[in-house]
């Protein structure tokens, strides 16, 4: 299992503030909580500021590599400024966040995953439409595979996102997600599923439950890598529980070792 | 004996049991009422509390979904009869859309079923709509608001650009423009020249009223 630290995004308040301002230990402190929490990723984003956003994200690689030797995840959705910030990040293997199938972010991204040796991950979503139900979610993962492959880059370095919608918009949308992930995983060997987890409790009392719950039954369809808050003791301790439970988690020892370490609840 | 059910009816909008809500609209109208009379005084007052629920937080998104639903269907019992009394149940002409490049469409959905179900003919322009075809709708049509939805920080400047298309095909006076979306701001409103903004679909209803000049 994955975890890709989600903190250092521009579209939270906070982290904005702390770009705009130039507070290089804010950034620096949620790289350092979201590493000790256990984070594999730290995923580091800037689109918020668009005409900024490269120079910031420089600024965001640079002040995250002084305090963390995890690899870094690379959040944009435009190619042109994941090229002019991917030279900066040190350690692979790093992830590229994302390709979607429209034809301008494979041609600019494909050929960077090939050069860095880096994993990408691809958006169940064309140019103008997202993947809604099962069927359209594995189809278009198809189609992203076929992609990713003829560009002579491995299966297993996608990292298929099947997309996830407010439950409380439509009641049928998270049993899609679950059902896609299963199908993808079962369907084309080798691939990774990851997806994030506010948006399925967007318009609910309660979030926090709804995204845990979700993420366990995400586990036990196959997920194997998720994009969170890896600090919200409560998430993580739901996550740990689950892989132990399907059997991902050999002698249950790394449920025992994050409770010894007081990161579950 | 009419106050008890227009309670009922209110009560029905605001649980959102729409066939309830039908029910109860067929028994005031066969005991006489006019039809104008129960939309005004049962369904609206329970539309209006839903939607004022969910602003302070108290009602959730499906239970805003469940109520426009039932809201809808009372509507649709009453519709015949309202055109027949020469009362139509009308607010205006909307025209909404998400913006060039960016593919949501849930938070316009919902806001479009909040309109429809208090009296807005919506016509909708479906997601990644650009500047051209907005401004050809609005030429085309007699809209009183466009709305358009803007759901990441990255497409905001794509309805600056379609209110500066529609200013350059001097469209400008025809039509009153709202926006909204997570990231969309009073201030990013003010800044594009918009006419309105709302921070969720209750609040865009009120403000396309507002707009309107109509008091409810």
């Amino acid at each position: 299992m994955i975890i890709i630290g989600e903190k250092i995004n521009s579209s939270r308040r906070q982290i904005a503030e702390a770009i705009a301002s130039g507070d290089r230990n804010f950034i620096q402190n949620e790289a350092k909580i979201q590493s000790d929490a256990g984070a594999d990723y730290i995923d580091v984003n800037a689109a918020a500021f668009m005409e900024k956003e490269t120079e910031y994200l420089k600024w965001i690689i640079e002040a995250v590599q002084e305090v963390t030797d995890l690899p870094l995840c690379i959040d944009s959705p435009d190619p042109e400024v994941i090229k002019k910030v991917i030279s900066l990040v040190k350690k692979p293997p790093m992830i590229i966040n994302s390709i979607t199938l429209e034809p301008s972010r494979l041609d600019g991204i494909l050929p960077l995953v090939l050069d860095y040796r880096a994993t990408v991950i691809g958006l169940c979503q064309t140019g103008n439409r997202m993947g809604r139900s099962a069927a359209e979610k594995v189809e278009i993962a198809g189609r992203l595979i076929e992609k990713v492959t003829s560009a002579g880059i491995r299966i297993d370095a996608l990292y298929v996102d099947p997309l996830v919608f407010p439950v409380g918009a439509d009641s049928n949308s998270a049993c899609a997600t679950l059902d896609a992930i299963e199908e993808i995983m079962k369907q084309f060997k080798g691939v990774h599923t990851v997806c994030g987890l506010t948006n399925v409790s967007h318009g609910l009392p309660n979030r926090k439950l709804v995204n845990r719950t979700f993420l366990a039954e995400a586990v036990a369809r196959g997920l194997d890598a998720a994009i969170l808050d890896p600090s919200d003791k409560q998430l993580l301790g739901a996550l740990r529980a689950a892989l132990m439970l399907m059997g991902k988690d050999e002698y249950c020892m790394g449920y025992i070792k994050a409770f010894r370490k007081g990161l579950l609840a | 004996m009419s106050n008890e059910l227009f309670e009922k009816l209110t009560r029905a909008i605001l649980d959102g049991k729409d066939k309830d809500a039908v029910s109860f609209c067929r028994e005031a109208v066969e005991k006489g009422l006019t039809a104008r009379s129960v939309l005004e005084n049962g369904l609206m007052p329970g539309i209006r509390k839903v939607g004022e629920l969910f602003s302070i937080g108290e009602y959730y998104l499906p239970e805003l979904l469940i109520s426009g639903k039932a809201m809808q269907a009372a509507v649709a019992e009453l519709e015949p009869l309202l055109n027949a009394g020469g009362s139509k149940f009308y607010a205006g002409k909307y025209l909404i859309g998400t913006v060039k490049g960016d593919i949501h469409d849930i938070g316009k959905n919902i806001v479009m079923m909040m309109l429809k179900g208090n009296g807005w003919e919506v016509t909708d322009l479906g997601v990644d709509v650009p500047p051209e075809k907005i401004c050809t709708a609005i030429a085309d049509g007699d809209y009183d608001i466009f709305g358009m939805s803007a759901l990441l920080t990255v497409t905001m400047p794509a309805a600056d650009e379609a209110v500066k298309a529609i200013r350059k095909a001097g469209l400008r006076g025809k039509i009153k423009i709202m926006v909204g979306g997570a990231p969309v701001t009073q201030e990013f409103a003010n800044k594009i020249g918009a006419d309105g903004y709302a921070k969720d679909a209750f609040e865009a209803v009120n403000k396309a009223f507002s707009l309107k000049d109509i008091t409810r």
